[in-house]
Order: structure tokens, then sequence, then C-alpha cells
């Protein structure tokens, strides 16, 4: 059990620096998830807590201590890698076992540890086979045996699941889930999978291009994403983005199509006249039966997806595509125009330049 | 291949079964010649198996021939010795020498691998008189060591390591790293476990090697009870006017030929392996 | 070249390596350079007086014709057993790729003898043609021909020939079949659609995707006629009669022990020694090359 502390941690490969000034604290017993897109340098922030990757410039701490310069073995953390790394040799026994017995504890520990580890993951059965000799989930359990036994004060998990089909994913996050509730222990888990993010997270580092864009609960980086980036990240389908100008008061927004919308709670005044860009989630557009002050969606084409409808098309000449996603379904004819409004509290402004929310 | 040829079929059957005939013909006549007794070689020219082939092995066994001053039983022993020596030796030293390279960032890294890989361009043919005289002056003439150390550095073996470790995944040695090993671990733990099939088919390959040296022997063995064996035959063929005891010789380079023989037929997937893998 | 993962020790690497370059240095690179430096120097038979004569060693030994016979009959034996043993191993290969079944069986009995020495094989060989006692030679008096390769030079260089080629039939088999069963199906099946004959297939399509493996093995077995056949000449014939089998690496070995002409042999090392790098190097350029296609 450990808090691990991220204090602006940067890492560079030579002259190229990928991590830039990332700070997180994270909680005793806290499942905190690292997501974002592929080269983001996620995986490269989880090898630095590891101990696999040099801390270019900052501190990482575990409980306190600083442990910069501390080998892996001596971080008291354990690792699932994306491709297991089962040791192909051993069995499934000898695999869970093989850090203790490094380690030097006594057989009747190392037995008792590795048998309640098996309990817990439904492995006993198949502790005499070697990995070739298991499936991918069967695999992907003895990796975290591998880890439970060890007891560690930090789990880390580098995307375990994307090797698994998208039933079994399913159902490792489940068991994934369970597990942390039953054992507490503080986990760091990488991951691009948003699903994934937003089931297992307490909190997310939501990272872009070597950058900590946002750190906040599901919730929070779903309802008030900091950046451009995020609210295009989180939410799929992804949010539409649209560029606005607010009327002079800074209490409306003019969009395409000619249409003002109110904006929430007291307006901006600071922005009064400047052009923003607007986001709105597909699924916070509502049908609505009043012709104005409603916004005019010409509709390019229908999916059907049976508890929803999405439909794509075009306010006013803009070319952007937009998508808006209805509950039920709708049989929408091409070039049907149909009329939405969103809340207030619903629509995202961001800043055109810094691509940061503006808040209010 | 759908042909409708089964003539064709036939043929290449034919051919290739009389290949091996062929090929096998030698020996064949080799091991008839080990069964017979003097005269009846030296008087005609026997095709089928005598009934003297406890005798004549045995004979070679404990006895010899003529002025070659050392049993077969007691050559074959050096040769054996020699074969596994230098199995054993290099087997073990390139794998060291592979981990090194692949495992490790050091100073002169790139310079040593060249230097081990110049050693594939000179056989010791090219070079038999100096290095004969570097294991005089090392006072290795006429010994085990002498016999075996010169040839275990060779270039095949820490080649093929070296491409086998290039394909063993990161994660496994990062996962050794987190579990608490340090590289003498992961070396011992899991690159030589996994290691397994490369060593068994090189094992093939450089068993064969040492018991087949000729030249090497021949240079730095004056004393005949280190006499390996293929020597001990050549000197059994070197009567000038006197009679070669030819169903010795036979029996002889039967027993020379056995035990590599043996081994490619018993171990021929590993022999196959080592073959095309040591040639990339 | 580069591993991502790389241990941080900075002694042990040279610890581990260590055996290998140690063995290598002393006996192999410094006996190169010692025959470097002795190809260029005069020592008398006592050992009492060296003295440097630049290339005199290489101008006499060019001049000899004994030395001079010695390349030409190295030449002659090395592509002699090169395109026996490749041709006959390419045969077998190409019958043992067409049968479909016994295929493993036909493949141990055609390898096997790769594992008999050169001497050996040399021995089993001599015995067949041997004046008095060889079956053959028997054969062959009966039906006319004067044999005694220990009189002949031409019949004597046959014989080798045939007991070095006999060996490596077996090494060249093994990887013309497995160059064989590498090409894929596809390309044998469309040129049959398209009506060509068996023979046609093969030198049309399967023998040019070959040519890496032949050119691998041309080398090869160059360079084993070179040096490993050093066995065989010395259990059959000893270089004789009259030089007519006296390779090069024969008469190095002659030179250094038995005359003792320190000066010629290391000459004659050396150039053994060029030919063998540069074939190597060729080798190794010619698949680089190859591979990038």
């Amino acid at each position: 059990m450990a808090d691990v502390s991220l204090r602006d941690i940067y890492k560079s490969f030579g002259k190229n620096e990928v991590i830039h000034g990332i700070s997180c604290d994270i909680q005793d017993g806290e499942f905190i998830v690292i997501l974002g897109p592929s080269g983001c340098g996620k995986s490269t922030v989880l090898r630095m807590i590891a101990g696999l990757e040099v801390i270019t410039n900052g501190e990482i701490a575990i409980n306190g201590n600083v442990v910069n310069q501390l080998e892996p073995a001596d971080r008291d953390i354990a690792m699932v890698f994306q491709n297991y790394a089962l040791y192909p040799h051993m069995t499934v026994f000898k695999n869970m076992a093989y850090g203790l017995k490094i380690r030097r504890m006594a057989k009747a520990e190392i037995e008792k540890r590795v048998q309640r580890a098996a309990e817990i993951l439904e492995l006993t059965e198949f502790l005499d086979r070697k990995p070739r000799q298991l499936s991918g989930g069967q695999r992907q359990r003895v990796a975290m045996g591998r880890c439970i036994v060890r007891e560690p004060k930090v789990f880390l998990f580098d995307e375990p699941l994307s090797n698994l089909d998208a039933k079994l994913r399913v159902q490792m996050r489940l068991e994934l889930r369970n597990l942390h509730e039953a054992l507490g222990i503080t986990s760091v888990y990488v991951t691009h999978d948003q699903v994934e993010a937003m089931t297992l997270g307490d909190r997310l580092i939501v990272m872009d291009d070597g950058y900590a864009a946002q750190i906040g609960s599901p919730l929070e980086v779903y309802e008030r994403p900091a950046t451009r980036f995020v609210a295009g990240f989180i939410g799929s389908p992804a949010m539409n983005f649209l560029d606005a100008r607010l009327r002079s008061d800074g209490k409306s927004i003019e969009i395409p199509g000619g249409i003002n919308l109110p904006v929430d709670s007291g307006g901006l005044p600071d922005y009064g006249g400047k052009q923003v860009t607007l986001g709105i989630r597909p699924e916070h557009f509502e049908l609505t039966e009043q012709k104005e002050d409603a916004m005019h969606l010409r509709v390019n084409h229908v999916e059907l997806l049976g508890a929803d409808t999405l439909v794509h098309g075009h306010f006013g000449d803009e070319k952007t595509l937009l998508t808006a996603r209805l509950p039920d379904i709708y049989h929408f004819k091409k070039g049907a125009t149909l009329s939405l409004t969103v809340s207030p509290e619903k629509l995202h402004l961001f800043d055109m330049e810094s691509e940061s929310r503006i808040q209010n | 291949m759908v042909e409708h040829r089964p003539w064709l079929t036939f043929l290449t059957h034919a051919i290739l079964l009389l290949g091996c005939l062929i090929i096998a013909f030698p020996i064949y006549t080799t091991f008839v010649a080990s069964t017979h007794s003097l005269d009846a070689i030296t008087s005609s020219f026997p095709f089928l198996p005598g009934r003297h082939l406890i005798e004549n092995y045995h004979q070679a066994l404990t006895a010899g021939s003529g002025e070659v001053g050392a049993t077969v039983g007691t050559m074959m022993m050096n040769s054996l010795i020699m074969a596994l020596g230098i199995a054993f030796g290099k087997i073990s030293i390139s794998l060291l020498s592979a981990f090194a390279i692949v495992y490790f960032k050091f100073r002169f890294r790139m310079f040593f691998f060249w230097m081990i890989f110049i050693t594939l361009m000179l056989p010791v043919e090219v070079r038999i008189l100096p290095t004969h005289k570097v294991v005089a002056d090392l006072n290795m003439l006429d010994s085990y060591s002498g016999l075996i150390f010169p040839l275990i550095a060779s270039a095949t073996a820490t080649f093929l390591f070296r491409q086998f470790f290039m394909t063993v995944p990161d994660e496994l040695c990062e996962a050794v790293r987190i579990d608490g090993g340090g590289p003498i671990r992961f070396f011992f733990d899991i690159l030589v476990p996994m290691s397994r099939t490369s060593i068994a088919a090189l094992f093939v390959i450089l068993f064969i090697y040492g018991w087949n040296q000729y030249l090497w022997p021949l240079l730095i063995t004056t004393d005949e009870s280190y006499y390996t064996l293929l020597i001990g035959i050549k000197r059994m063929l070197d009567v000038g006017e006197g009679q070669a005891d030819w169903q010795i010789i036979m029996a002889s380079t039967m027993l020379a030929m056995i035990p590599p023989v043996l081994v490619v037929i018993f171990m021929q997937k590993q022999f196959v392996r080592g073959m095309t893998e040591t040639e990339k | 070249m580069e591993k991502r993962v790389i241990f941080k020790n900075k002694v042990l690497p040279y610890f581990l390596i260590a055996p290998q370059i140690i063995i290598t240095l002393v006996f192999f690179i410094w006996p190169a350079f010692m025959a470097l430096y002795q190809s260029v120097q005069q020592e008398d038979a006592f050992g009492l007086k060296t003295v440097f004569v630049g290339l005199e060693n290489f101008q006499y030994i060019f001049t000899d014709p004994i030395y001079l016979n010695s390349i030409k009959v190295t030449m002659v034996f090395s592509f002699s057993v090169a395109v026996v043993a490749m041709s006959t191993a390419l045969f077998f290969a190409a019958m043992a790729d067409r049968a479909i079944r016994g295929a493993t069986t036909y493949k141990t009995f055609i390898i096997w003898p790769y594992a008999v020495a050169p001497v050996a094989a040399a021995v089993l060989w001599y015995f067949l043609f041997n004046p008095t006692v060889g079956m053959i030679s028997f054969f062959l008096k009966a039906i006319g021909i004067d044999w005694n390769f220990t009189l002949d030079g031409g019949q004597a260089m046959l014989l080798v020939i045939l007991a070095s080629a006999w060996r490596q039939i077996a090494y060249n088999f093994l990887f013309f079949l497995a160059g064989l069963q590498a090409i894929p199906k596809s390309f044998i099946e469309a040129a049959a659609i398209d009506g060509a004959s068996p023979a046609k297939r093969f030198w049309t399509i399967a023998f040019p995707l070959l040519s890496p493996t032949f050119f691998f093995l041309l080398v090869m077995n160059l360079v084993y006629a070179f040096c490993e056949t050093f066995g065989v000449i010395h259990a059959i014939t000893e270089g004789g009669p009259n030089e007519a089998t006296n390779i090069m690496v024969f008469k190095i070995y002659h030179d250094s022990f038995e005359s003792l002409d320190l000066g010629g042999s290391a000459a004659q090392s050396v150039i053994l020694m060029f030919i063998v790098i540069s074939l190597t190097v060729i080798q190794f350029r010619y698949i680089e090359k190859k591979v990038h296609y």
C-alpha cells in the first residue's frame, strides 16, 4: 500500500524531449488510468515509474521515498506487460514463484502465496501447465498472478487487455475491478481505450503528445474537459466542433446558420465579440417542435443502431459534418431538416488559439 | 501437383533409391571387409559379410595394428574427449559472448564483434605453422587442452546465439528485472533454457566437427597415447612395402564413422537445423 | 543491432566476452599476423638468423614450378569437386523434391555421409580403388583399364576428386532440398498451367530462384576443397604421384613440417589466406545484395 508522487517529471531520448513536466499525486489505494492515443507517451511514464526508463528531470516518489536511482527490483512494484512476458519454459506455478524465489522466500511461504493467488484468479488447475498450453485470457491471469504473489506497493499495467478479443475484454475488465476492490493496492493502468479508462479508473490522466492534458475523475473529464483535445478524445461518437462567435455582450453565441444560443450562467463578458470553438456532444442534442431559436440540421445520412439513431448532417452552409445521437429509432430521409436544441450547460467553449476550456 | 504420369514418379523413386545405394556402397564394402580375415581380403573381393566381425573389432580395440603404437580403444577415447570438449567449450563461450554483445553496451563492443567475425574467414588450414608454434610455446603439445582450446573460438556458434537472442522479447528481460533478477539470473534462468533447441543443434554440428578433426591433431600430437582415431587409421595405412592389416583398418574406420553417423541419423532434425541456421 | 533493453553493468560484459576474445587473439589473430610477418622473413633451418627480405619469398614461390603446379592442381581439383558435388546433389535434390512420399527417409540416407570425416571417406575410396585389394580396380582391370593411381597422376586426381565430392554431395543436397522446398508451390503450378514440362519448369522457374543457394554452395564447396580436403590428400596420395595431387594446403603442410621452409610456407599461407578471405567476402557481399529484393 503506498502513494505514488510524480513531481514534474521530464523524459528525453537524446535531444528529443518526449515527456514534458507531468505532476500527479496518486493516493494510496487509488486506481489511476493513463489514457491517450498511440505515441502520446503513456507507456513511457509507466516505465519511468517502474524504473525501466531513466527519469531525465523531476522526481518520482513511492511512499515519500524518491526512487529515481532505484532499480526496478528495489522499488517493490509489479507489472503486467502487454504481451504478458511469461517465461515460456516454466510452468504457471514456476512463473508465479520466480520473483519470490529470487528474493529467497521460504518454500512454504511461496507455496502458500501462489496457491492463494491461483485461487483468486481461478488458475489452480493450470498450475502445472506451460504458457503455450494456455489461452490468451488464461495467460493474462497468470501475468496478474505473478504480480499478486509479490504483494507489492504498486501495480503497473501496460495495456494488458489489448491482445484479447472484445468479449473477453469486457469480462476481464470486471475481474480487474473486483480484484482491485478486494486487494486495494495502488494501481497505475495504461490504455488507449476510453471505455476501459472510464470504467476502471478512479481518476484519469489524459495525455496528449507528452503533456498531461487533464487529470481528473472520469465524470469530470467527460463533463468539463480541460482542452479541446480531451473533449474530442473522450466520448463516442466524438464531440462536434464548430467555429462560433460570442455576441458583444458575451451572453449568447452565434453559430453558422445565424442562430444564437444563450450561454450558461451569466455569460462571458471577457470574450464579447470574439471567435471561439464551440463543442457539443452528439448525445446532448434534443429534437424540438419549435422552429425558431433552434438549430436546423440538414440530414446527410442516418445510422440506425437499434437503441439510438445517429444522424449526420450540416448546419447552414457549413462544410463540417455534424453528428447527433437521438434515443429511439427515427427514419429521417436525406435532405430533411431537423430542429435541434441544446441546454446551455451542455455547451463547451474553447479558446481558438490555446484550445483550453473557457471557464465561466 | 496433379501429375498423371506415374512412370515419372516411378523413375524418380528409382533414381533416388539407386542414388542412396551408390552413396552407401563404399561404407558397405568397408563393413564387409571389416568382417573378414586378412587373407580373404587380399585374395578375393568379398561381397558379403564374413565371420570375423567380433574378432577383428576386438583386436582393433585392444591391440591396434602394426606400428601405430596405440589401440583403437585409446584413440577412440581421445577422439571422444576432443569432440565433447570442443562441443561443450564452443557452446559455453559462445553463449557468454553472444549474451555480452546483445544485452550490454560497452566500449569496444563493435570492435570485439568484428574480431570474432574475422575468425570465420580463417580456418585452421591457412595458419598451421604459426598456430602450431603458439601451442608449442604454451607447452600445450601432446595434451588435451592443446587439442581442444585452439579450436573453440570460431564465430559460427556466437552468431547463431546472437541471432536467437535478438528474437527474445525485451519484456522477458524487463519482467526479470522487476522480479528482482540481474543479468546473471536472466542469463541462467531464462536465456539459456530458452536456447535449448539451438544448443542441441549446435551440439550435433560441433561434435561431428570435433570428432572429424584431422589436420590439427596431426600437427600437435607426437605421443601415441594422444593420437585420435583418424590419425591412427592413416598411420595404419603407412606400411610402405609391408602388408597393411586391412581387416583391422576397415574395422577401425567403421568405428571412426559410427558415432558421428549415429548422431546425424538420430538427431537429424537438430542437425539440419544447425546446418541451415549457421549459414545465415 | 540495438535492443531496447540493456543491462547497466559496465564491467560484467568484459568478463563474459573475455574467454572468446582471449582464445581468438591467442590462436587466431596472433598466428595470422605471425604468418604475415614470417612471409617477409628468411630464416635459416636452425632458427638462428632471420633476415627481412621483403617480397622475395613471394617472388621465389611464384617462379617455383612446383608451387605454380600446385596452384594449377588446386584449381582443377576444387572446381571439379564443386562441379561434381553440386550437380549430383542438385539432381538428387530435384528428385527428392518431387518424391512426396518418403522424402524424409531419402533425406536421411543421402545426408549421413556428411558425418564421415574427409580422411575416413578417403580411406573408404582408397580401399575400393586400391590396385591390389580394391574391388573396383579389379573390375576396371577386368574390362581393360590399366588402373594404378600410384603411378598415374590423372587417375590419382580422379580418385581424390571422387572421395572429396562423395562427402560434399550430402551437404549440398541438404541446402538444395531446403531451397527447393522453400519455393512456393504456386509458382510451379502456374508454370504447369502455362504448359511447361517438368524439365522446363525446373530450369526456368526453380533454378533461378535457387541461385542464392547455388552461389552460397559454390563458395562453400570451394573453401572446403581448398582447406578441409587436406585429410584426403594426406591419406591417399600424399601429393603424388609426382605432384599430381599436390594441392596448396598440402604443400604448405609439407613445406612447414617436412622441408622446414619457413619463409616460403608462410608466403604460401598468406596467399591461401588471401584467397579464402576473398571468397568469403564476396559471398557476404553477394548474399547481402540478393537478400534485398
